[in-house]
């Protein structure tokens, strides 16, 4: 049996009949053409998690500050690693905030389908991904009489409270 | 007095090389500015302010010049989230502002040309300069003098602006106090950074944007080569 590694975009030894300097020249292209496509992956993340960009991960600081230089294939396999790693658990954030809002939602549609069976519960909009501070809730109709004659309606509460 | 042209600088060897993409833009704008900005520029500013907003600053990383500038600080050692680009340092200012502050006519053009264009402009009085500028890593010993006479070693490898002299800045810092525009400036020489992924006509776009908004007669008196 042959096995053939199909992802030779990741390979950075010398390709073979380059010098050796010529290779890790290549090879440094090679990371910096991949650090601008993980740069790319995080900024569409941080635009799809606004509003709340903030729960993403930040830098691991792998790289001292130490003004611009032209880097290694060490310090730019740094970089590369941890904006992969950003941009991995920046995209595990989105997922996990994607399902939570998909659960919402589900949450949301029986409410409003069958509110009597749902009384009282209640869906932020910041639950579904929305902006504002308003809530869905399955509140009666009409306050008592709704409640004891089972008229239950879903409401949107809207505005956030004011500031003290 | 009228700009020239504005024309690439030179890059040493062995950067180029390694970033070929990299070059350095340079002219001669005109001699000293009015000290105030004129009403329309900063009724521009400001206009340019009330455009911009949070979700505005998010999505400029996004955009094709300041995501290249953001690139190019990664490739070259500099943390973007750390040390912000010259577009998302005005973007900054912005909100943390509530508008575009006017610091004069000079500095307004710099911020209008970076704001509109996502491209970098900075000014030095061409005067202190020594032969060409371009752009090379700083060799070992030399140093950064500072506006109160010392002056700061500058490691080797680091990428400079330069003339034959030595450094005049380094890569995407204001340039050093000597080469400072002040008031007994004659002539003023702006000169941007262009990146892989900025094309050249976002670069003289820039140029002029800052020209025009520094020098509003200029442009009348000789429409130059736009």
């Amino acid at each position: 049996m042959v096995l053939i590694d199909a992802d030779i975009g990741t390979r950075l030894g010398p390709p073979r009949g380059l010098a050796p300097e010529a290779g890790e020249r290549a090879a440094r292209r090679t990371l910096r053409e991949q650090v601008a496509r993980l740069e790319a992956q995080l900024g569409d993340c941080l635009a799809t998690a606004f509003p709340g960009g903030d729960a993403l991960p930040g830098g691991s600081g792998s790289i001292l500050p130490a003004g611009p230089r032209l880097l290694g294939i060490a310090e730019l396999e740094r970089i590369r690693d941890d904006l992969a790693g950003r941009v991995g658990e920046a995209r595990r954030v989105l997922t996990a905030r994607g399902v939570a809002q998909e659960r919402a939602r589900v949450r949301l549609e029986r409410m409003l389908l069958a509110p009597g069976r749902h009384k009282f519960h209640r869906v932020a909009a910041a639950e579904l991904g929305e902006g504002g501070c308003g809530v869905y809730q399955v509140r009666p109709r009409l306050g008592l009489v709704g409640m004891l004659a089972g008229w239950w309606h879903v409401k949107l509460s809207s505005g956030c409270p004011l500031a003290t | 007095m009228t700009a020239s042209d504005p024309e690439r600088g030179w890059v040493d060897a062995a950067l180029e090389e390694e970033l070929p993409e990299l070059s350095l833009w340079s002219l001669v704008a005109g001699g000293p500015t009015a000290r105030k900005s004129p009403p329309e520029v900063r009724k521009r500013l400001g206009m340019l302010a009330s455009r911009f907003r949070g979700a505005e600053a998010i999505e400029l990383r996004r955009r094709p010049i300041p995501h290249a500038y953001r690139v190019f600080f990664r490739q070259i050692g500099l943390d973007p989230d750390e040390q912000r680009t010259p577009a998302e340092e005005a973007a900054m200012q912005r909100l943390m502002h509530g508008g575009f502050e006017s610091h004069g006519a000079l500095e307004d053009a710099l911020l209008l040309a970076v704001v509109e264009t996502g491209v970098p402009i900075w000014a030095i009085d061409d005067a202190t300069l020594d032969g060409p500028l371009g752009l090379r890593m700083a060799r070992a010993g030399e140093q950064r003098p500072r506006a109160d006479g010392f002056a700061d070693d500058l490691p080797a490898g680091r990428l400079v602006v330069a003339d034959a002299a030595g450094p005049v800045a380094v890569l995407f810092g204001e340039p050093d106090a000597r080469h400072a525009v002040t008031k007994a400036t004659e002539r003023i020489r702006l000169f941007s950074l262009q990146v892989g992924g900025v094309p050249d006509v976002h670069v003289e776009e820039a140029l002029w944007t800052a020209i025009e908004a520094a020098w509003p007669d200029s442009p009348e008196d000789d429409p130059g080569p736009r």
